[in-house]
């Protein structure tokens, strides 16, 4: 599986990304390095199809797929922890659930 | 601007119109629309804005809305009046004058001043992203005529975004 982690250094959270996508992945198992894309510019966003850091992106779908109308820029991505909190990083179940989704599907 | 300093005085408007800047013991955060830490910590900030009537809380909202339309002054008037509205002014800082003469980076980014506008803390309401202890603790500190005993923090959330 290929796993990448899209990250914009205007949010300070994707090492914290990177260590929990980490922890999961060998958790589960998973023999997977993380590719990190780091996006620059808002031309790059528009062509990463990036709507916010950080990203993960399993196999090239987005783990988290946005809205429709989701603008593609280079801006901090607004995630749910399973008890309602706003926080700029995704729950680490989330991340879980993801990747047996996507390793699932895989099969 | 460093912890000591006056702090510039300012006159900006907010979502019904009416202009504010500092006055008394004032608490000074820069925040946006959306930035999920400025988002995070919103409730906690709308709460201590309702636990200390008397300090005056103004939240500042300096990004550029040309690329971040979320943060439009009229999105601004919008967030406020769909949750009945706050309990302390959101002002436009639409030249990102203030947000520069402050020294902003992030937002959230919080910059408490004594009666006389001089800084006497700066930095995170709280070490997590949601809690407000920090901020309360400097308020306290300076309401009782003392100085804050942690009079600086790294401000933690998204980097202002400053026009092109």
């Amino acid at each position: 599986m290929r796993v990448e982690l899209l990250w914009w250094d205007g949010c300070p959270t994707h090492p914290e990304t990177l260590e929990d996508l980490r922890t999961v992945l060998r958790e589960e198992g998973l023999d997977a390095e993380v590719e990190l894309v780091e996006v620059e510019s808002d031309e790059q966003a528009a062509r990463e199809r990036f709507p916010g850091s950080p990203t993960i992106r399993l196999d090239g779908d987005d783990a988290f797929p946005c809205d429709p109308g989701e603008p593609f820029s280079l801006t901090c991505r607004v995630y749910r922890l399973r008890d309602g909190r706003v926080s700029p990083t995704p729950d680490r179940d989330d991340i879980r659930d993801a990747l047996r989704r996507h390793a699932h599907a895989d099969r | 601007m460093r912890i000591g300093d006056d702090a510039p005085d300012f006159s900006l408007p907010d979502t019904d119109g009416a202009e504010h800047g500092p006055d008394g013991v004032t608490v000074v955060a820069f925040t946006c629309n959306h930035c999920p830490y400025a988002l995070g910590w919103h409730d906690g900030l709308l709460q201590v804005a309702r636990d200390y009537p008397g300090v005056t809380f103004l939240a500042v909202n300096p990004n550029d809305a040309e690329r971040y339309p979320a943060d439009s002054f009229e999105a601004m008037k919008e967030r406020v009046r769909a949750d009945g509205g706050w309990p302390h002014p959101y002002l436009r800082d639409e030249s990102q004058e203030v947000a520069s003469a402050y020294g902003a980076q992030t937002t959230p980014d919080l910059f408490v001043l004594d009666a006389n506008r001089r800084l006497r803390y700066r930095g995170a309401p709280d070490s997590d992203r949601q809690g407000t202890a920090w901020l309360r603790e400097a308020l306290d500190a300076l309401l009782a005529g003392q100085e804050p005993a942690r009079a600086e923090t790294e401000p933690v959330g998204c980097s202002v975004k400053w026009k092109q």
